[in-house]
């Protein structure tokens, strides 16, 4: 198993199991403001220090981690259940009209710049965690869609594609019973990315007042408010921005660790 | 020595001198948070518009100084008939809008008259209601009649919101602005920067300064850093209290932190059930901890208030005392109206910091005794829309700060709907008396009813701070109305 694929999950790991511990504990209560307390640098008590209202930041960070994992999550969830359908439906009808509609549909949503239409789509039907999820989820839309279909195309010309034709299963079943399984280890790599991605688009939804709304902790509202403290206190600012920076970091490492490990080619270069 | 070097130490010199001459700047530019949405101060109810244009680009019969203090500005002077019910105010003379017309006693009818019609859109009708008759006796004399004795003429004629405007010029005055102040108004780039300079023609003590730029810094961050590059001289309402300790301590800044008239206030919707309540607005009073709002949004700027008036103002009642921080009181009087589980409201908040952070501790002090706010936080126009007049929320935060304005609590249609026959009563009382003793003692009566009705969670005086480079002098400390007054302001080095 490759040094980096191993940093990557040891770094995931952290976070999603900070992401479960504050489902049940945190160090400390974040919902109650403790003013006088404000600011404080990191110490015993707060292992993190506290932040502008004296809440601490390791609690969260925390209930951050939560947040972003659940919204990247449930983002590329809606990526991968709607795109790869349609990537499969398009490769099973190649050349067709539904071809072209499914793909220049996809082509339409991937020509606008992402986070502008996540701004959009928050602006009319209102900032909150669900609507972030929504907006990034539709920007996974295309990606597995083109992924999907590119793996499938090779795949349909192969023969064990044109046995299960012969034999007369339906486009359908092919694309479930044959093709699915086969591309699985493509989607599982991109699903990585993209779910880092997801963290780095809830993190710029909240940092401009889009995301998840107060009092649900956020790494990228964490930002924002702790912009105007940077000279006073950078520990309210370093520690979500470094939150971010090794939670991405993590999931591109785990990402690149799984491709080499799932691709065959790649696996029969390296013996 | 040779004759090059001395010839090179002789240029050097003279471009040293050349250069402190230089110093000597004659022009400022100027930072505040919000643009204005037009530049009519008689049309508009934005604040932004007076910040820019009150005395530097428009004046009013009368005029506010820095002390708050109301001093003649177009009128020289007035007599007021001894029923109290005619003003004859007779004009400067020599007095000339931008555009080169004489200002006179047509003028001030047209603005008045302008102000007080059916149709106007004058953001402050009320301090022209009054008002029974403009008649003009010649070109520098103008009689207004009242209908009843106002005592708060003179006050309300100093107001933004009743400068002295041209029908010559009154079409295009949301885009270009001719008044008859130190300033003229040269050209506004939106989104970005309004710029003024001298008008030559100016009938008073020309201003120090021979040009002036605004420009519009929303994000508290950038004008954090357009302040410490020297980008701009003057931040006028500085919106990162935290970075304030950092300007005092660099010598090339000065601090100036003065008052406003700005309560800042819990808004509360008084018609949406629970809260129209009065024992669940008296909870929420109780629930709330002043000094955390203070400490925690603020960073210790601001004074606790208990009802809507300004504590600097000799009439103001301290009545922080009726919601004192008291979660049990609070969680009883919840159980008494029959919350005891508590409940769950709206708090909507627009951009500025005392809102966006007050709100986040209000929700926390409020869950304390169980009420659970869904926060969300909106720009200013969609504050306007959804709050201001619409009326679509439970509670809001908001810094009201129009000089003297606990007459809003009397408009049952005001936004927070409050609707007391007692107050409105006490207003129009208010109007019709001209003594002082009686005014107080009836502003005392004001502000004791809408505290003990609990209209609003009553939170802070929101204080003004302003950061400007050393070196600049006449800055106005406080805020008696929205202004940023360059008439006096100069440099000194």
């Amino acid at each position: 198993m490759p040094r980096s694929f191993l940093i990557g999950t040891v770094l995931t790991a952290l976070f999603v199991g900070m992401a479960a511990i504050s489902l049940i504990w945190t160090p400390h209560d974040i919902e109650s403001l403790d003013i006088p307390n404000k600011l404080k640098p990191p110490s015993g008590a707060n292992w993190l220090g506290t932040d502008q209202f004296g809440r601490d930041i390791l609690s969260m960070i925390m209930e951050g981690a939560r947040t972003s994992i659940a919204v990247a999550l449930l983002a590329v969830g809606i990526g991968m259940a709607l795109g790869v359908p349609l990537g499969l439906w398009a490769a099973a009808r190649k050349g067709s009209l539904l071809d072209e509609l499914i793909m220049r549909g996809n082509d339409l949503i991937f020509a606008f710049p992402s986070l502008v239409i996540a701004i959009l789509i928050t602006a009319i039907f209102g900032a909150s965690a669900v609507n972030a999820i929504i907006a990034i989820g539709i920007f996974n839309i295309p990606v597995f869609a083109r992924l999907s279909r590119s793996g499938a195309l090779s795949l349909w010309e192969r023969d064990f594609i044109l046995a299960a034709r012969v034999s007369g299963k339906s486009a359908f079943r092919i694309s479930w019973e044959h093709i699915l399984p086969n591309i699985l280890n493509l989607m599982i790599v991109q699903g990585t990315i993209q779910f880092s991605l997801g963290i780095l688009a809830e993190a710029a939804l909240s940092y401009i007042g889009l995301g998840a709304q107060p009092p649900t902790a956020s790494w990228g509202r964490m930002l924002a408010d702790a912009q105007t403290l940077v000279a006073i206190a950078p520990h309210t600012a370093l520690v979500p921005g470094l939150a971010i920076v090794f939670m991405v970091l993590g999931l591109n490492l785990m990402g690149d660790g799984l491709r080499d490990w799932l691709d065959p080619r790649l696996r029969v270069e390296r013996a | 020595m040779t004759a090059f070097t001395r010839k090179l130490i002789g240029a050097s010199a003279i471009a040293l001198l050349a250069g402190a001459a230089h110093a000597q700047q004659t022009d400022i530019t100027v930072g505040i948070q919000l643009e204005p949405p037009n530049l009519d101060p008689t049309g508009g109810a934005a604040q932004a518009i007076d910040s820019v244009l009150y005395s530097n680009v428009f004046e009013g019969l009368t005029r506010f100084m820095a002390d708050g203090s109301v001093v003649p500005g177009l009128a020289a002077s007035w007599d007021i008939s001894d029923d109290g019910l005619v003003y004859t105010f007779t004009l400067r003379d020599g007095v000339t809008f931008h555009d080169g017309t004489t200002m006179d006693a047509e003028d001030v009818k047209f603005s008045l008259d302008r102000a007080r019609a059916e149709d106007s859109t004058n953001a402050q009708k009320g301090l022209f209601a009054g008002i029974a008759d403009v008649t003009v006796i010649d070109p520098l004399t103008v009689q207004v009649t009242l209908a009843q004795p106002d005592g708060s003429f003179l006050f309300n004629m100093a107001w933004g919101d009743a400068v002295i405007v041209a029908p010559e010029s009154i079409e295009t005055i949301a885009t270009n602005p001719i008044g008859t102040g130190a300033f003229k108004f040269d050209e506004w780039v939106e989104g970005d920067r309004i710029e003024l300079s001298a008008y030559e023609g100016y009938w008073g003590d020309a201003p120090a300064l021979s040009a002036a730029t605004f420009r519009f810094i929303s994000d508290p961050t950038a004008a954090f850093a357009a302040m410490m590059a020297e980008d701009i001289d003057v931040f006028a309402g500085f919106p990162a209290p935290e970075n304030l300790p950092q300007f005092e301590a660099d010598p090339r800044f000065q601090v100036l932190v003065g008052n406003t008239e700005g309560e800042t206030i819990l808004s509360t919707n008084n018609m949406v059930p629970p809260l129209d309540d009065v024992r669940v607005r008296k909870a929420i009073a109780h629930a709330i901890d002043r000094q955390a709002i203070i400490d925690g949004a603020m960073f210790g700027l601001g004074t606790p208030i208990g009802t809507h008036f300004a504590p600097h103002n000799p009439d103001y009642v301290d009545l922080t005392g009726n919601s004192q921080y008291d979660p049990d009181l609070s969680r009883a009087l919840l159980a008494e109206a029959g919350f005891a589980d508590g409940f769950t409201t709206t708090l909507k908040l627009p951009p500025p910091s005392y809102a966006r952070r007050g709100g986040e501790i209000i929700a926390a002090q409020l869950r304390e005794v169980g009420i659970e706010t869904e926060i969300s936080n909106l720009e200013w126009a969609q504050w306007l829309e959804e709050v201001f007049s619409n009326k679509d929320f439970g509670l809001t935060i908001v810094s009201h700060t129009e000089p003297m304005d606990i007459g809003i609590y009397a408009n049952p249609d005001y936004y927070f709907q409050y609707d007391s026959a007692e107050f409105q009563a006490v207003m129009e009382e208010l109007t019709a008396t001209t003594d002082p003793a009686g005014r107080s003692e009836l502003l005392a009566r004001a502000q004791t009813i809408i505290s003990e009705d609990y209209v609003n969670g009553y939170l802070f005086e929101l204080a003004y701070p302003t950061v400007a480079r050393a070196g600049i002098e006449g800055l106005w400390l406080n805020q008696p109305t929205a202004a940023v007054d360059l008439t006096g302001v100069s440099w000194t080095e």
